[in-house]
């Protein structure tokens, strides 16, 4: 896909963040608006065997949302990529519907792991890629940590193990927006040097300036493994990006916009 | 009698389920000497994943490889079944995975390690987590039985093995879900699961001596519970004890209270840890410090 079909698609993935958090009254969208890059260029680029009429191909390529309250992200990608239709965005975190508050492996076509709580994805991809390897399953394995999330212990569990194993069919995206739920990182808890750390982890780490710049997010995805380490490609990304009032502001963290903030958020996403 | 600690069993049934079935991996967590898991380590090196000491991780990578179309058998001690409990949970049975775990060295019987290492909580952990199987062997044959059975259902199940030596019995014919007679009886009867059986064929002799005729039912699978032949026994004797090396809330006391809820049964007494911590000590000492010896067990009947 060329890159301005790709950035055309993150429009609309990102139209749909602000359309379901707004049916709902609820949900991530800011979180979910700083990896929609990453999502779209994984879910339309870069993973391979990804068809919605088979989503169980052992093979495919595996995706795991590890930060899985940016859910809208996931979903508005998985939909633009066909796996349901937009009319699902009407039951997003409502009773029986297939797109629950964080991603469901039981219940939403093309989602590889449950996640939601904290830490878990990373641990549970690290686990898929180290299966993939003991099975000889040629697929490489994906997943989108954010930077609060790095704060579990876990997810520091699964990056050792992942160097242990020498996972070089996993790739660590880091999306660093640097806000959680009640302020910056720096005001919450010190991430440090995210690139030493993971580094020091044992993993080939790939800085990316902005992570919400098509290219450069291609660019560090499609960059060849490194024999016998995994992967971190580290996203400098701004939270809320794309709608001009949520951009760098913690408060859109976990809050839906209302209808007048709906109609500024789409009419700034047209085109 | 032949003696053998349950998770020796455990120990040998990864190996034979090793040679039948080769999608199944072992993950354990610097503890293969002690959950007994270095057998297959040893048979099938490359099937066998030291996670090192971080159990959480070692239980969501389970959940990982087995999305892959892997078995994995996660192994570690009982008393961590808290310290891996989200995982369980979220990472686990939410999804529905196939993901089992042979958690050993469960009770006050594991003896010196003392209060922080001996799990008085885990069945009831296990038993309220929605498609989770429980699994309590009273012996090394029954504990084969279960990691057989384990690799057959498709979903998480947990099997809660002990660190003592205790008896191997003849072997019972083992359905899931299906409690055992071991012995018939009409004046009461006892429940029990795990090595505790042991002790209650003890108090049942006792019990005997004095011209009571006490029925006792051994259940190895505290969750689906058979709540059939519960209500079998309770309704046929009319008075019910629970006997179990767990604490007495949420275990298998509670479970037979479930089962019998509203019979307007004569008598109903739960024996176990009355919800307190273990310590250190021998683990005979223990059983006589916590009342749960077979001497001690008909008394607490007999005063009932």
């Amino acid at each position: 896909m060329d890159i301005q079909a790709l950035q055309s698609t993150c429009r609309q993935v990102r139209r749909n963040i602000i359309t379901m958090t707004n049916k709902a009254g609820a949900g991530h969208p800011g979180g979910s608006l700083s990896c929609t890059e990453a999502l779209v260029a994984l879910y339309f680029d870069v993973m391979k065997g990804i068809d919605p009429q088979d989503d169980k191909n052992p093979n495919r390529d595996r995706f795991v949302l590890s930060k899985g309250h940016a859910a809208p992200a996931l979903y508005g990608t998985l939909c633009e990529r066909g796996y349901f239709g937009r009319e699902e965005f009407d039951k997003f975190r409502q009773l029986h519907g297939i797109l629950q508050g964080h991603p469901d492996v039981k219940k939403c076509p093309g989602v590889d792991a449950s996640t939601g709580s904290l830490g878990q994805g990373i641990s549970i991809a690290v686990g898929m890629a180290l299966g993939a390897k003991h099975t000889g399953n040629p697929c490489h394995v994906y997943t989108v940590v954010g930077d609060g999330e790095s704060q579990e212990g876990l997810v520091w569990e699964a990056s050792m193990a992942a160097a242990h194993y020498g996972l070089d069919n996993l790739t660590v995206i880091f999306d660093h927006n640097g806000m959680q739920i009640d302020g910056t990182n720096d005001e919450v808890m010190s991430l440090g040097d995210i690139g030493a750390k993971w580094r020091a982890f044992g993993y080939d780490v790939i800085e990316v300036a902005d992570g919400n710049d098509m290219q450069q997010v291609l660019d560090a995805l499609h960059t060849p493994a490194c024999p016998g380490k995994p992967r971190l490609i580290h996203l400098h990304t701004t939270k809320g990006k794309g709608v001009s009032f949520m951009e760098g502001q913690v408060g859109w963290h976990g809050k839906a916009p209302n209808a007048e903030q709906t109609a500024k958020a789409l009419a700034e996403l047209e085109g | 009698m032949e003696k053998k600690a349950i998770r020796v069993a455990y120990g040998e049934a990864l190996v034979k389920l090793g040679e039948s079935n080769d999608k199944v991996v072992v993950l354990d967590a610097d503890l293969a000497a002690a959950t007994m898991t270095n057998g297959f380590k040893a048979a099938y090196p490359d099937r066998f994943y030291d996670c090192g000491i971080a159990e959480a991780n070692m239980v969501d990578m389970a959940a990982g490889m087995s999305t892959m179309g892997l078995v994995p058998f996660c192994s570690t001690f009982a008393v961590f079944a808290g310290r891996n409990y989200d995982q369980i949970r979220n990472g686990v049975c939410y999804p529905k995975f196939n993901v089992k775990f042979g958690f050993s060295h469960a009770g006050i019987t594991l003896g010196e390690d003392g209060g922080s290492h001996q799990a008085i909580e885990d069945i009831a952990l296990m038993r309220v987590l929605p498609n989770m199987t429980v699994f309590v062997p009273s012996d090394a044959n029954e504990c084969y039985k279960c990691v057989e059975a384990a690799a057959k259902i498709d979903g998480p199940v947990f099997i809660r093995t002990a660190r003592l030596p205790s008896p191997v019995y003849e072997e019972r014919p083992f359905e899931v879900g299906k409690g055992n007679v071991i012995k018939d009886g009409k004046d009461l009867v006892i429940f029990t699961c795990g090595i505790m059986l042991e002790h209650c064929l003890e108090a049942v002799e006792i019990l005997a001596s004095k011209g009571i005729d006490a029925a006792l039912v051994n259940h190895h699978t505290l969750k689906p519970f058979d709540e059939e032949l519960t209500r079998e026994y309770a309704a046929k004797c009319g008075k019910v004890f629970t006997v179990e090396e767990h604490s007495v809330i949420g275990g298998l006391g509670d479970a037979v209270a479930s089962a019998i809820c509203g019979m307007g049964l004569e008598k109903f007494q739960k024996i176990g840890i009355n919800d307190e911590f273990g310590q250190s000590g021998k683990p005979a000492d223990l059983l006589v410090e916590y009342g749960l010896t077979g001497a001690q067990i008909a008394e607490k009947i007999l005063n009932a």
